[in-house]
């Protein structure tokens, strides 16, 4: 576990967020530290997915602050955050089913070699490196094989080795294991421990008490905008965090 | 970042997809390609004149006048786009390159002048005249492809709907700017021109030479280019490609572009093999090009095609054309066959993809 006076590598503010009349957010305060994994919790509404996408660079806060790795930064667009080395796997996994694992694990940054004046794809290094990935994540996916074929583990492995080419501090997982088997979910949870082991802070948000109480080392939790609750995991229980996200209780 | 492996992976779950369920060989381009080699043997043995070699060259002339554009609409047809515009932009770009070449022989141009018996003598480099028209006819080409890709990357119109409308804009243009009466290749760079378009290199039809180049060129694009990468992405998820950072706006303005520039070309092509430019040149291809694509194994909804595809559509279209010639079958059967072979290539993929 993170020892307490490391830097967090993210570190909110007073983050709050309008759309119009409606308050999505309120004067958040929140830090993650490096190999820190912290689940985020709360009702459909609640404000996660809103406070995830600021922290993605999908939408501007209206108010607070994001420091990161210590210093204050401003995104525009999404991939302003993947240049400082925030990653998000998306619940739908954002892959094209039409190529191949190496391919979707480089879209966008692929690898190329030079032949004059034009680069060509060098398909052997990038299978190479999408293997030691799946390899590190102890994934049984084989670089090419197109990942319309895939099982939903697979797929969710070739989501996160994405997030591992850039070294990634912060991996963001929105509902990893909303949508796949219990065998699957298995492997997503050593996965986000693989990316613990590594160093790498990670967010899960999720809706499957199980799965954040098995991998997470803190839960917060959000309902109505605002963050009603930040502990760690061992101080709380199944049963306070329901009570936390329905509001049986205020806050904790 | 990379850890050292306690043990490397082992694949003990996970089995490796049989070479012919891979590839080629699972695709409906490799059944398409073996039902025209079978067809093809049919006919050698239908009819003694199949493998001749005239009816070679005239197949070979005859599926190269659509398969460069057809070339062109697999970019588009792979991005999930489809283009309808395809045979109005050939009748425009033939007509421009055509009325581009009669004003510039003109005497009294900067390119020609008057010799004393009254024949006109090129002034300059003999050629340039060619030249010049060639890329004004590509030129307007270029300029229908990008206003395409910015309606329908930019301002996010259907493409079916932006390029049906481009159609009938299109075609309407080529009525205005020759008064409906279509033009005729002329001055003294025309021999060059049909030399280039329906002549012929030891016996292979020009177009074709330049069919071959362009699909050799289209296999390296598409599959060993980042850009070939993300056309392919774009058609599997567009906003996985958005996501991972992928210039979705840009990429799809060049398809469009590509899809426009060998429409051009081929429509010049085709107007030095007719002769002329009419202004109802190339009506209705873009309903052969787009059924070319999709029986070559080029899929609507995206994400699937390539240029051997393109080829083998093509062929396979005029082979049955030139066979039901051949075995003297009344010809207008030909167009209903067509239909059905469009149909019959798609089910065949679906109950194959239904099976595994």
């Amino acid at each position: 576990m993170a020892s307490a006076d490391t830097t967090p590598v993210l570190e909110l503010t007073g983050i709050g967020k309008e759309f119009g009349a409606i308050r999505a957010l309120h004067d958040v305060d929140m830090h993650v530290r490096p190999g820190e994994v912290v689940g985020l919790m709360g009702d459909n509404g609640a404000g996660k997915s809103t406070l995830v996408k600021i922290i993605a660079g999908n939408f501007r806060p209206s108010h607070g602050e994001i420091r990161f790795g210590g210093n204050a930064v401003h995104f525009n667009r999404p991939i302003d955050a993947r240049a400082v080395g925030i990653e998000v796997v998306y619940q739908d996994l954002a892959l094209a089913d039409n190529l191949t694992a190496a391919a979707n694990v480089f879209l966008g940054r692929e690898l190329k070699r030079k032949f004059g004046p034009i680069a060509l794809l060098d398909h052997k290094a990038m299978a190479s490196r999408a293997l030691d990935l799946f390899g590190e994540l102890r994934s049984e996916t084989r670089p090419d094989d197109l990942v319309k074929q895939m099982s939903g583990g697979q797929r969710q492995a070739v989501a996160i080795a994405r997030t591992r080419l850039s070294n990634a501090k912060l991996v963001m997982m929105d509902e990893p294991t909303a949508a796949i088997s219990v065998r699957q979910v298995e492997q997503v949870l050593s996965l986000i421990h693989r990316l613990k082991e590594q160093g790498v802070a990670v967010m899960l948000i999720s809706h499957r008490m199980p799965d954040v109480f098995a991998v997470c080392d803190r839960v917060i939790v959000m309902r109505r905008g605002e963050k009603r609750a930040d502990k760690p995991i061992h101080e709380t229980s199944p049963e306070e965090v329901t009570a936390l996200i329905t509001g049986a209780k205020e806050a904790a | 970042m990379a850890m050292p492996l306690e043990s490397p992976v082992t694949f003990s779950n996970v089995g490796k997809t049989k070479w012919w369920r891979r590839g080629i060989f699972a695709s409906q381009t490799g059944y398409v390609l073996a039902a025209l080699l079978v067809l093809m043997l049919v006919m050698h043995f239908a009819s003694p004149y199949f493998f001749t070699e005239g009816n070679m060259q005239n197949v070979a002339k005859n599926f190269s006048f659509i398969a460069i554009a057809t070339l062109g609409i697999t970019f588009v047809i792979i991005t999930g786009g489809i283009d309808l515009s395809v045979g109005s932009m050939m009748c425009f770009s033939a007509m421009i390159t055509s009325m581009v070449m009669v004003e510039l022989s003109a005497p009294g141009s900067a390119f020609v002048h008057l010799a004393a018996d009254g024949k006109t003598v090129v002034a300059n480099v003999p050629g340039l005249i060619l030249v010049i028209s060639v890329l004004a006819g590509l030129c307007a080409a270029l300029i229908v492809g990008l206003v395409n890709g910015f309606c329908i990357a930019v301002l996010g119109l259907s493409p079916f709907v932006t390029t049906l409308g481009m159609l009938s804009i299109v075609r309407g243009l080529a009525y205005v700017v020759s008064n409906g009466r279509g033009s005729f290749p002329g001055g003294p760079d025309a021999d060059y021109f049909y030399a280039l378009t329906s002549g012929d290199v030891f016996g292979v039809p020009a177009p074709f030479i330049y069919l071959m180049i362009l699909a050799a060129v289209m296999a390296i694009v598409l599959h060993h280019t980042s850009f070939g990468r993300h056309v392919f992405a774009l058609g599997g998820n567009e906003k996985a490609a958005e996501l991972t950072g992928i210039p979705v706006v840009r990429v799809k303005i060049e398809v469009y572009v590509i899809c426009a520039l060998a429409t051009g070309l081929q429509g010049i092509i085709i107007s030095g093999w007719l002769g002329s430019a009419p202004a109802n040149m190339a009506t209705s291809y873009e309903l052969n090009v787009i059924a070319a694509a999709v029986i070559g194994g080029a899929n609507l909804a995206g994400g699937l095609g390539g240029p051997l595809g393109a080829i083998v559509g093509c062929v396979l279209l005029e082979v049955i054309r030139n066979g039901l010639v051949l075995a003297q079958v009344n010809s207008y059967w030909q167009q209903t066959l067509v239909g059905v072979i469009i149909i019959l290539a798609v089910l065949v993929d679906r109950i194959r993809s239904r099976m595994t």
